[in-house]
């Protein structure tokens, strides 16, 4: 198994992913600087969390053009599994890669804490190790976590499933009050219509060793490893 | 040539920025103030003189990169040359 971070300027999540790739997988993934053109195939891109670009303009928005962009919606198009966490999804909606937009969080705070989420749909890449709804504790850290899209868009989602998680109680309830950041349907993660593309806000590599205070992020990372081997 | 590029959220979208401003100034016993939005001014300086030539170029800079047209919208105004 073949696995890229890229790292752009204001990464800071890069080594915490690859740490927990190797750690699951064995496999020990490359680093890929965002102005790379050409490089070789990866069965698995990662855009890690961190402030690209400090953030200037729009989170996001600098990052969605620097050089590495171009080759990674080519291979996105043939099919590379790609992953954006954090700063990550936010640059792949940038991209277009993913439909609507993370805004800044509705109470204006940075959040940074462990919350709950529901697993929506465990039959993708990503997913296929958790079960059906299951409820699982994973933390957020960012800014501008309000995931947001048109009414349209929204339908499309909700209809070809590809809402994956959402933000809920520790008992599962999907409500306004279980909402960290005033995401759209209590939004926290998503995939493209093919499949191949996912984005979250919420951080499964900080959550992939008990030392680190949970394991729940485990079993996304095996969906992942099990899907391409 | 200096150009100014306002950006705001478009109206539909939540602005807690705005909102928390807008409280705030109504706190301070600014009574009529109904609704705050808060956008950014970004102010560019082009080699040409010429707008009409570079009317297309700032455009695609502001549907590219300077807004993001699923949540803003945005005003261009060419500044006279002093």
């Amino acid at each position: 198994m073949k696995v890229a971070i890229v790292v752009f300027p204001g990464s800071n999540c890069d080594r915490d992913i690859a740490w927990a790739i190797k750690k699951i997988s064995g496999y020990k993934p490359d680093y890929l600087w965002h102005k790379e053109k050409n490089f070789r195939n990866y069965d698995l891109i990662i855009l890690p969390g961190g402030f690209s670009y400090g953030d200037y303009l729009r989170c996001g928005a600098i990052g969605s053009h620097s050089p590495i962009m171009n080759e990674i919606k080519k291979r996105s198009q043939k099919g590379t599994k790609i992953i954006g966490i954090c700063n990550g999804f936010q640059i792949l909606t940038e991209s277009k890669l993913l439909p609507g937009s993370l805004l800044q969080n509705e109470n204006l705070k940075f959040i940074c804490k462990k919350i709950f989420l529901k697993v929506k749909n465990n039959n993708t890449f990503f997913s296929k190790k958790y079960k059906l709804n299951e409820i699982i504790n994973v933390p957020i850290a960012h800014m501008e976590g309000r995931y947001y899209c048109s009414k349209k868009t929204l339908k499309e989602l909700e209809n070809n499933k590809q809402i994956i998680f959402q933000y809920c109680s520790n008992n599962g309830n999907i409500k306004d009050t279980d909402n960290p950041n005033g995401s759209t349907r209590n939004i926290a993660g998503i995939i493209n219509l093919k499949g191949n593309v996912l984005g979250m806000m919420p951080h499964p590599e900080r959550c992939s060793e008990e030392l680190l205070g949970g394991e729940n992020g485990i079993n996304f990372f095996k969906s992942i490893f099990e899907s391409i081997n | 040539m200096k150009i100014k590029i306002e950006v705001m959220l478009r109206d539909a979208i939540l602005d807690p920025q705005g909102n928390t401003i807008k409280k705030s100034l109504n706190n301070l016993g600014f009574k009529n103030v109904k609704s705050v939005r808060q956008g950014k001014l970004i102010e560019i300086d082009m080699v040409s003189n010429s707008s009409t030539k570079e009317k297309k170029n700032i455009e695609k800079m502001c549907e590219d990169v300077l807004s993001n047209s699923l949540t803003e919208k945005y005003k261009i105004k060419f500044l006279k040359n002093k």
